[in-house]
């Protein structure tokens, strides 16, 4: 077992003549993590990736998959790497099976594995035909089939969950917390913010090549300190409960309900002092992830 | 080795899936039995000619068609996958670009070389089998053959280079059309226009380099002038005394012919970024 993280990148940049895809991006990742990669379109994501997967050398700074450079590492550290790209694209003539039998070889597994494996994304009653009548979300399923070949230490999943519906989504979740339970490191970036939100450890935040917050969300919900909010109903009138909690925001929704905002260490002084009055019921919201998105990916532009 | 067998194997199984396999034999097979059996026709007759007759139609045959083939099964061979996407996740697998490209080379050149044994090497046999062959007969037809598979190696080889080099697949076939008729048809259109026009300027020990520097004449040269049966067909028997390249040094320029382009194919794909 090596003591080198699964991941480390070290202020990685790379440009595209005038254009920095990626700006002085700095981050590690242990084994058994997940990270979820979140930005806009052209944030520099998918340049990351690649940059991690040694497709495309660094401008500078220097990456490292469990210590090794991806662009001068032995062929045989690519086994421990799964990768399934954005809109992965496949030989439509082939079938399935056979596909996923052909990455097996190459990556030197036995293509006795690849039937369990195809019924493990539920692909077994598709396996014979041609990827070409396949849909968008059995492409996407045979894609993590093939990332998940010969069980890796690192799995990078670009838009991973696009076009698949609520079940396979679940389903799609269930065989990643598989891995991470083995130790695999796992790196995944979603526009779907609240389904990552239960399942992931870590959060990247990047905005505009550059990395605009990482962390864990706790600490991510702390940093941008945004407001907790508290839903009040209280039968009695809401303009009582206004006078009572001086200095907090407060906004009248109709005559039984009043919100307020807090921030997020004054919650519980909140909560008890709420607690005390006339009220039939009380809901409090966290800052979602999509809130801590919006405040760092955004940040800068004018809005927060 | 084993990684470039795979990817070999899979150009082979995808050729026999799309059919080019299949097309490509059935067009060299006809064109073979008609130029065998029909060649006679318009004299009134229907019969096997001799194999050497055989050979100088197939090889002037195969100058236009060979590197044709060749071209249009490959020039896509990375920028058809690029394009599609297919590149980018093949990469991460642990094969380097060289293997990637040497497995494709073998797998096209395989495709090839079915579809020219099977279709040439059918008719050959039923000429053989009608009587219509000598030893050397045998020996000239063989050596078409091989020559043939090597001519379309050096096309495929080509088709490589500008297919890593353009950004669309496109302009890939726009560009592998303009190199079939620069080399097949330009190239000696350009040297006859010289030599006529040129007349005595041009050095007579400078002409046999001049066809070195074209794999269609190359290939041409060594068919029609190698074999001595062969050379009173072609009309190439006073061609021997004013051209002197030996038949090996002709199949091995035809095979630098394949190697050099391949080899600058894979430096170039290496450096590629996608």
């Amino acid at each position: 077992m090596s003591a080198a993280p699964a991941l480390e990148l070290q202020s990685v940049s790379k440009r595209y003549g005038a254009h920095c895809a990626v700006d002085d991006v700095s981050l590690s990742l242990p084994e058994g993590v997940c990270l979820a990669l979140l930005g806009h379109n052209g944030a520099g994501k998918t340049t990351l990736m690649k940059l991690m997967l040694g497709l495309t050398r660094p401008s500078a700074g220097t990456v490292g998959i469990f210590g090794l450079d991806p662009l001068r590492a032995p062929l045989a550290f690519r086994r421990s790497i799964g990768f399934l790209p954005e809109n992965v694209a496949f030989h439509d003539e082939m079938t399935g099976l056979e596909m996923l039998r052909f990455y097996a070889r190459l990556k030197g597994e036995a293509t006795r594995a690849c039937d369990a494996l195809m019924e493990r994304v539920g692909l077994t009653h598709a396996g014979n035909r041609r990827i070409k009548t396949y849909s968008k979300g059995m492409r996407q399923r045979l894609g993590l089939a093939q990332a998940v070949l010969g069980n890796p230490r690192l799995l990078l999943l670009d838009e991973p969950t696009t076009g698949l519906d609520p079940v396979l989504r679940q389903e799609f979740f269930e065989i990643i917390q598989e891995m991470k339970g083995r130790g695999t490191a796992i790196v995944l970036s979603s526009h779907i913010l609240t389904e990552l939100e239960a399942r992931t450890d870590r959060v990247a935040i990047m905005k505009e090549g550059r990395l605009a917050a990482c962390g864990g969300l706790d600490e991510l919900r702390r940093k941008a300190a945004l407001p907790v909010r508290i839903r009040v109903a209280t039968p009695g009138v809401p303009g009582d409960i206004t006078q009572r909690l001086d200095g907090i925001d407060v906004t009248r929704i109709n005559h039984q309900s009043v919100e307020l905002e807090c921030a997020l260490p004054d919650k519980i002084a909140v909560l008890r002092t709420v607690l005390g009055l006339d009220v039939s019921d009380i809901d409090v919201q966290l800052p979602s992830l999509e809130d801590v998105y919006r405040h760092f990916g955004h940040a800068g532009e004018g809005g927060s | 080795m084993r990684t470039v067998l795979i990817i070999a194997g899979k150009e082979m199984r995808d050729g026999l899936r799309n059919r080019w396999i299949v097309g490509a034999t059935l067009l060299l097979a006809g064109l073979a039995f008609a130029l065998t059996f029909l060649g006679s026709a318009p004299a009134g007759a229907v019969a096997a000619r001799p194999l050497a007759v055989t050979v100088v139609s197939l090889a002037s045959l195969s100058i236009f068609l060979v590197p044709l083939i060749a071209l249009l099964l490959s020039y896509d061979a990375v920028v058809g996958e690029v394009e599609r996407g297919t590149m980018l996740l093949l990469l991460t697998y642990p094969l380097t670009r060289g293997q990637i490209l040497f497995g494709k080379f073998l797998g096209h050149c395989g495709i090839l070389a079915v579809a020219i044994v099977i279709g040439y090497g059918g008719a050959g046999t039923a000429a053989w089998l009608n009587g219509g062959a000598d030893a050397n007969g045998v020996r000239a037809f063989a050596w078409l053959l091989v020559s043939s598979a090597l001519l379309g190696a050096v096309f495929v080889a080509i088709a490589y280079v500008v297919s890593i080099l353009v950004r669309e697949r496109s302009t890939a076939a726009g560009i592998a059309i303009g190199v079939w008729l620069t080399f097949v048809i330009l190239y000696d259109l350009a040297l006859l226009g010289a030599l006529v026009a040129g007349g005595d300027r041009i050095a007579p020990g400078l002409f046999p380099y001049l066809l070195l520097a074209n794999p269609a004449d190359i290939y041409r040269l060594f068919n029609l002038s190698a074999f001595e049966n062969v050379r009173t067909f072609s009309g190439m028997a006073g061609l021997s005394g004013t051209v002197h390249l030996a038949a090996p040094l002709l199949i091995g320029s035809l095979a630098a012919w394949s190697a050099v382009p391949l080899g600058v194919a894979a430096l170039l794909f290496r450096r590629r970024e996608l």
